[in-house]
């Protein structure tokens, strides 16, 4: 059996001397003898570190590893630069709590101090937390911050992550908000239909950008809607598509929300990755979730502290903004590093990657006789026509069998992506592949 | 210390990405906003974080006691195994036959952690802790409303309970009765004989307690909450106390979350990830989050209950937390388990009992995993608080325990040593805490000035709140 105990039968024997009991089991006398476990657990017996390596080891095998990966919808395989890992694997890092401690506690608090300013210059808003558990939970809590008695209604687009949409709904079916599904119309938003549907109890509206189906939303034109209406307009973004698109504080934004994953972090089948959230100054106080703020010291010297705790469920309890703890603070780190790593011209260059292989994949794909199920603009995921669900199977087990993860199966088609990850050589062998198939 | 965008000069930078390979693309509308990203050398980078990293205490620098956290040592294997590619490099939306080793992996933790929660089924989807509270307490509701029954819209939160409870009890849109603890810090039977009625959805409950005490009655306490036709909801944030001991679902709870990142050893990044496995009894299944990871005829897939209360995020969780759960329970199985749990109360109790003759216990008696002192006494004679004595700490190069929780004990320090604390260690360790408050009556001063040798002094935090300065601001 494996144990971190250190504690020997010797040292054992002089603690229960010092507590004044004789056996180990005495420490349990305030739980009822009807209540204790009589048996044990049914559970194997412990291992060796050389066995549990081997077996934990051996499901890893049992996953597959594509060599190129042509999906994303809402996780994204980017590349990720070496000093990412290396720093934070770091174990004074990797094994401190949350900085309560202030005094010993500088390198995490400047470090998502740091986080807090590159969220706010990628997103163009005034302040942002210190994370939220990933983007589509960071999505949900934006509602409360917008709703108030009189505007009680939320509205997210149809052209969202089916996901997000999802987390929003059950948070909504929580705190018993209705939550509205604005239609899509040909891959976008629907405008006209958004601005039928807003009346005097909407509280806010959710958008993608670029929405699940890779195209790029008018959002400036559609925060003019909804602000018309009175309401808030929240955005949720792609990081590294904010380096190229106009941010959201550009097109309106009160609320610009996302997932970091594309910012430095694995797949890793779907976490941990990173809700960002960030807002106008004058919705400071509305945001959920640490924040840390810059301070001095009794001599003078700048700091860092968490700070507007007032907010928090720790302070308020049951009239907080909401009940978020614990947050993705390593995550938001290596988020940061990412950023410093890439800067300004490492994020634009990324982004002009992916959006030029995506359309030369699409354009590619076009040539072999697919057909862009939308027209509008898009940035590194677009759908093809694939209305037979026979058909996206052959095309995907085709990829497939040359280690080629293929795009998500969507509703009458596939949704591709391509990052900076994907070669020109590579894309022209999916491009083969498939036109052998079709 | 600088900051990150303090340091560098414009047109410094790592050459991380290729030269483009296909005709370069425009949009139609491109950002206008500059983007003050870092330009720094990849040795200024690396400097700087490292420099960052110097100013941390974690687990591996020293004792970190923090009641109520479980800062227990985290083992190196369990960040090797998550780390392994065929882990960290699949697509959540892989096709299930491409990912039989995550699902495996999943299921397998889940047997193994419904065992020692007795419960019949859990979910991996909650993030973190207050997630999971999120979770259960939607299980409760969910279960109400399927019966038809929506006069039940209160949930009964002791006066002890973490902030989180009556903080998710409210998010889940029920009214917060709070209870007082009786004076022994356990549940009040008789105000919560009160508090129940044909209103009640359930109860939150923490157990052992947060001030470190396993509450005798919890049978009784379910019972008289599933008698007024509440569910009740088991707090595992002190799991550690009793686990391969005595399981929630023994106790009579009905659904529970427990943090990972606390009981089951994976660290804490400096305040997340972290993951907050839910449980629950067979009768709550079909409400849990969708989709659950099950068995099927070939392998292992997903199922979506027929009566979910939905997604709580997205894809699987925080996956790479759950294999380092993941490895830990299979390293220590079934007789590390109680192991460590028992040898986190035999520490607890240990530096009790070394720690009573001078600090005033709250609750003098056998306690679980944590215990809580009250510096009341020692303030009024001397004028030191208990964040005086944290500070000190700091200078004698400890991580002090939680201060000011549980509310309902003034100046409390909460101490949590774990079972992964040696003898010796928790010896020097008491030799301190027993110095500084012979330091407090001699020297007060030098405890108010505290600590003196950090990287930085006592940080002005009104001050933060007022000013506000919340990112760095460029030129």
């Amino acid at each position: 059996m494996g144990s971190y105990v250190p504690t020997t039968a010797a040292e054992r024997e002089q603690m229960l001397a010092s507590v004044g009991i004789k056996k180990l089991e005495e420490l349990y006398a305030s739980v009822p003898e009807s209540m204790l476990l009589k048996n044990g657990l049914k559970l194997p017996e412990g291992m060796s570190e050389l066995e549990v390596r081997e077996a934990v080891t051996e499901l890893a095998e049992k996953n597959r590893v594509f060599k190129t990966v042509l999906r994303g919808a809402g996780a994204y395989r980017h590349f990720i630069p070496a000093v990412v890992r290396s720093i934070t694997s770091r174990e004074e890092l990797v094994t401190c709590y949350t900085p309560y401690q202030a005094e010993i506690s500088q390198g995490v608090l400047q470090g998502i101090f740091e986080f807090q300013t590159m969220i706010c210059e990628l997103t163009g808003m005034d302040v942002s937390n210190a994370s939220h558990y990933d983007g589509a939970t960071a999505a949900a809590e934006t509602i409360p911050m917008c709703k108030d008695r009189k505007r009680a209604k939320a509205y997210v687009s149809g052209a969202a992550h089916p996901q997000v949409i999802e987390v929003m709904q059950t948070y909504c079916f929580a705190s018993g908000t209705e939550l509205v599904v604005v239609p899509a119309k040909d891959g976008r938003t629907d405008a006209d239909a958004l601005k039928s549907m807003l009346g005097e109890d909407a509280a806010m509206l959710y958008i993608q950008q670029p929405n699940y189906f890779g195209q790029i939303e008018d959002a400036a034109a559609i925060g003019e809607i909804v602000h018309a209406a009175g309401a808030k307009f929240v955005m949720g973004v792609n990081p590294i598509a904010c380096a190229l698109l106009p941010s959201p504080a550009e097109c309106g934004a009160d609320i610009a929300v996302g997932d970091g994953q594309p910012l430095g972090l694995d797949i890793a089948f779907g976490g941990p990755y990173l809700g960002f959230m960030a807002t106008t100054g004058a919705m400071t106080r509305k945001l959920p979730g640490r924040i840390v703020g810059e301070t001095t010291d009794v001599n003078g010297e700048r700091g860092y502290v968490l700070t507007l705790s007032a907010r928090e469920q720790h302070i308020r309890r049951e009239k907080a903004s909401s009940n978020i703890c614990s947050n993705q603070a390593l995550c938001a780190f290596a988020a940061g590093v990412y950023m410093s790593a890439m800067g300004e011209q490492g994020m634009r260059q990324c982004a002009r990657l992916c959006l030029s292989k995506a359309h030369y994949f699409a354009a590619e794909l076009e040539k072999i006789g697919c057909r862009l199920k939308y027209r509008g603009e898009f940035f590194h995921e677009f759908v093809t026509e694939c209305s037979c669900p026979n058909c996206r199977k052959k095309i995907l087990d085709a990829l497939a069998a040359e280690n080629i993860l293929g795009g998500a199966e969507v509703e009458d088609g596939i949704l591709w992506c391509v990052t900076e990850t994907v070669s020109k050589a590579q894309l022209d062998k999916a491009v083969a592949v498939i036109k052998e198939v079709l | 210390m600088k900051l990150i965008f303090e340091k560098g000069t414009p047109g410094r930078g790592l050459s991380l990405m290729p030269e483009c390979d296909v005709p370069e693309v425009r949009l139609d509308s491109e950002r206008s906003t500059p983007l003050h990203l870092p330009h720094v050398s990849e040795n200024e980078l690396t400097r700087h974080y490292t420099a960052l990293c110097k100013r941390l205490f974690g687990v591996n620098d020293g004792f970190y006691p923090l009641g109520s956290c479980t800062m227990k040592y985290n083992p190196k294997i369990d960040e090797d195994m998550a780390a392994l590619p065929g882990f960290t490099s699949v697509h959540p939306l892989q096709p299930a036959e491409t990912v039989q080793g995550s699902l495996e992996a999943l299921h397998l933790l889940g047997e193994e952690l419904g065992e020692i929660f007795g419960m019949d089924t859990v979910s991996f989807q909650p993030a973190a802790g207050a997630h999971g509270e999120l979770t259960g307490v939607l299980l409760i509701k969910a279960y109400h409303l399927d019966r038809g029954d929506t006069a039940r819209t209160k949930i009964i939160v002791p006066d002890s309970a973490h902030g989180t409870n009556p903080a998710t009890a409210a998010m889940c849109g029920f009214q917060v009765v709070n209870i007082p603890s009786a004076p022994d810090g356990c549940v009040d039977l008789d105000a919560l004989r009160a508090a129940v009625g044909p209103d009640t959805a359930g109860l939150m409950l923490t157990n052992p307690n947060t001030v470190g005490i396993f509450d005798k009655n919890s049978l009784e306490i379910t019972k008289i909450v599933h008698d007024a036709g509440g569910l009740c909801y088991y707090d595992g944030a002190n799991l550690n106390a009793v686990m391969g001991v005595v399981r929630p679902g023994d106790m009579g709870f009905d659904c529970i979350h427990s943090n990972l990142h606390k009981t089951f050893a994976t660290p804490h990044g400096g305040g997340g990830p972290g993951a907050g496995a839910v449980g629950c009894k067979d009768f709550l299944r079909k409400y849990m989050p969708a989709p659950l990871i099950v068995r099927t005829s070939g392998g292992f897939g997903y199922e979506y209950p027929e009566k979910s209360i939905g997604r709580v995020k997205m894809f699987n969780g925080n996956f790479s937390v759950c294999i380092k759960a993941l490895t830990y329970v299979l390293t220590l199985g079934k007789a590390g388990i109680p192991e460590a749990a028992m040898n986190a109360v035999l520490n607890a109790n240990y530096m009790m009992s070394r720690l009573k003759s001078k600090f005033e216990m709250a609750y003098d008696e056998i306690c679980m995993h944590e215990f809580v002192m009250t510096l009341v006494g020692l303030h009024k004679d001397t004028g030191v608080s208990a964040l005086d004595i944290a500070k000190g700490m700091l200078d004698n190069n400890l991580h002090p325990p939680t201060m000011y929780f549980p509310l309902i004990v003034h100046e409390a320090l909460m101490v949590e040593p774990c079972e992964t604390e040696s003898k010796e260690l928790m010896d020097e360790v008491c030799d301190i805490y027993l110095k500084l408050y012979e330091q407090a009556y001699s020297d007060p001063q030098s405890l108010h000035d505290a600590p003196t040798r950090t990287p930085v002094r006592r940080l002005d935090e009104v001050g933060a709140a007022r000013n506000m300065i919340l990112r760095y601001k460029f030129e």
